[in-house]
């Protein structure tokens, strides 16, 4: 018999004392009042779904990198370095900063100046309705359902960690962010953001300065997970020789080729969540700076996400275990190494700051999830298949109204899963299928003036079914894994790399060759589209030291610099 | 319009006092037995400091009124 996810309850992590509750409180407060603050704002459709398009660089960039900063991403990311070590790095260095500066270059200008207001809608303007319609309906599923799954994660948190009742949690944090984004919209989604950011840093930045404190510096760290884990734990390139040398069980192939070119590339440029933050930007030049300001930042959310979970590895006089075994036996499991060690530092008033962080963190990610599928079900469901003769006013109501239905959606689906757990490993599994493919699509359209509509369509289509596919066959024969992934030692993150690298590769060869069966468009319909066709509009004769590409070559070095130190 | 940065200054600052206060409170008053590692650092003292003198740099800065974005 298996017991529902929901009534395993450990013994609580942390007791917050009335200081605490105070600072978690004035949270719930100062992002309700922000949204009440901004509800006059949000009356025509720009400003509703898309802030008024007037959002400053350093303003879209930080909301950028939040909306992915989600406490989920925390908690996880620092139970995997912990489980791991510091090869979980890659996911925020190899795997991000190439993406978002190649996204601030290269990609930003095409989807700012053909002004649309979703990557649905440039695929629309692209390939034609059904690629977009492929596109947009698979991404609104898939964004509220995980929406959800964050949601009753973070409802599960708050249990082990405060002992707070689950639906308490659910309820109060969702009708907080339907309350803020309903009335505001996306500025409000953004403005909030922007605030978590920094209640992300400053709640959780303690943990590394102590932390290294009490381990004795970087080289004593080393040193003591040497002893403790392996010395493969503390560098990020020279064990990816092979599938064996290293915890994670994946080598540099499915690092450079799975992770950076295809899955980090389709994430950071194609998921609207994210690229809808910087379409807000108020210019292309802000537009550009924007990924490139978030990737600096991103760089060092390392300190602290990988860093606690290092330290954790070397300083928890307690072994961690796997979520499942923690299920059994009532041990701690990786994910809780956040909250321990936050726990083992923080005292009354810090303790509060970091459970804000992290609540702010789960409302960033869900707001960000929440908007992102209001603005795709209003303009590329909604308007194109169901009604498209309404006034900007009508839409408008209609964003509101999606933004609450979208939040309930969310809240069934985290009663869902507080039923069948298992759904949280498929829905995950699923966001990713769309990815690839669709990044496929979507550089092809924008550097390859013959790609014709039909190729995307199909090309899109099939990358996606490949990796459908795939995933079905490694859960069907476990065994599979060593075709998929190429070695009979790939772990499971190994397969993910894989999977999207062949469905990348399928997507990009089906929309080839059905291209080059099929009637081009002409270079008129694709003025502003593809590059080659497209004057790139210029950020103006301002200094070298203002231009993105001087600061994404900054942010380069920086980046190329720190994968030597940790080599 | 208020500015995005005086919303954070005022986050930044009312944490950062309570903190302040929590920290000063229990430096004055230390338990018998701290719960936490590392308490005779007083971490909540300092970092709640800090805090304060940024939310209050951003407060008066992006204050409503100015022209600042």
């Amino acid at each position: 018999m298996t017991i529902p996810y929901a009534f395993i309850v450990p013994a609580r992590l942390v007791h917050l004392s009335p200081v605490d509750v105070i600072i978690v409180v004035f949270y719930f407060a100062l992002v309700l009042a922000i949204g009440f603050y901004l509800r006059g704002r949000a009356n025509t459709g720009e400003d509703f779904f898309m802030a008024g398009r007037e959002m400053t660089a350093w303003v879209a960039g930080l909301s950028f990198l939040s909306a992915n900063l989600g406490a989920l991403e925390l908690m996880g990311w620092a139970g995997s370095a912990y489980q791991y070590g510091i090869l979980a790095t890659h996911w925020y260095w190899i795997g991000a900063i190439p993406a978002m500066l190649f996204l601030a270059l290269v990609m930003m200008p095409f989807y700012y100046i053909s002004k649309t207001h979703s990557v649905p809608g440039y695929l629309k303007l692209r390939f034609g309705e059904p690629a977009r319609a492929v596109s947009a309906v698979s991404f609104a599923f898939m964004t509220v359902l995980m929406s959800g799954v964050n949601m009753f994660a973070m409802a599960k948190v708050m249990q082990i960690v405060l002992g707070w009742d689950i639906n308490f949690s659910i309820w109060v944090s969702s009708l907080t962010v339907a309350v803020y984004v309903t009335l505001g919209g996306l500025r409000s989604a953004i403005f909030n953001e922007v605030l978590q950011f920094f209640l992300i840093w400053a709640g959780a930045l303690l943990i590394p300065i102590l932390g290294l404190y009490e381990a004795g510096g970087w080289s004593n760290l080393k040193l003591q997970i040497a002893q403790r884990a392996s010395d493969q734990y503390v560098h990020l390139w020279s064990g990816l020789g092979s599938f064996t040398n290293n915890p994670m069980g994946i080598n540099w192939i499915g690092i450079v080729f799975g992770l950076a070119a295809v899955i980090s590339m389709g994430y950071w440029t194609t998921d609207f969540l994210v690229v809808q933050r910087i379409l807000a930007a108020k210019d292309i030049r802000s537009a550009e700076m924007a990924p490139i300001i978030g990737a600096g930042f991103k760089m060092f959310v390392p300190l602290i996400v990988i860093l606690p979970g290092l330290l954790g590895l070397a300083v928890l006089p307690m072994k961690l275990v796997p979520e499942s075994v923690a299920a059994v036996t009532g041990a701690h499991s990786y994910n809780d190494v956040l909250p321990l060690m936050l726990a083992r530092y923080c005292g009354p008033g810090l303790l509060g700051l970091g459970i804000t962080a992290l609540i702010a963190g789960f409302m960033s990610g869900m707001a960000g999830n929440v908007s992102a599928f209001t603005t795709v079900w209003t303009y590329d469901i909604y308007r194109p298949l169901i009604n498209s003769k309404g006034t900007d006013h009508h839409y408008v109501n209609m964003g509101r109204w999606t933004t609450v239905i979208g939040v309930l959606i969310s809240v069934g689906t985290a009663y869902l899963v507080m039923q069948f757990a298992s759904i949280m490993d498929y829905v995950q599994a699923l966001f990713s299928f769309f990815i690839a493919p669709l990044f496929g699509t979507v550089i092809l359209g924008m550097l390859w003036k013959r790609a014709t509509g039909p190729g995307g369509f199909w090309g899109l289509l099939c990358g996606t079914v490949s990796s459908v596919s795939m995933w079905a066959w490694v859960k069907a024969d476990p065994s599979a894994l060593r075709y998929v992934a190429l070695s009979p030692h790939a772990k499971a993150l190994a397969q993910d790399m894989f999977q999207a690298l062949w469905s990348f590769l399928v997507c990009v060869i089906v929309t080839v060759l059905v291209s080059l069966a099929t009637k081009p468009k002409t270079e008129a319909e694709l003025t502003g589209l593809v590059y080659g066709l497209t004057p790139v509009p210029s950020v103006g004769n301002i200094p070298v030291y203002q231009k993105p590409v001087f600061w994404a070559g900054v942010v380069g070095v920086v980046f190329f610099v720190l994968n030597i130190i940790f080599w | 319009m208020v500015s995005i940065w005086f919303f954070i200054g005022i986050s930044l600052l009312v944490n950062g006092l309570l903190i302040l206060g929590a920290g000063l409170y229990e430096w004055q008053n230390p338990p018998a037995h701290p719960e936490i590692v590392l308490f005779k650092l007083h971490a909540g003292l300092w970092w709640g400091a800090l805090m304060t003198v940024i939310g209050a740099v951003y407060c008066y800065y992006f204050k409503p009124g100015q022209k600042k974005t």
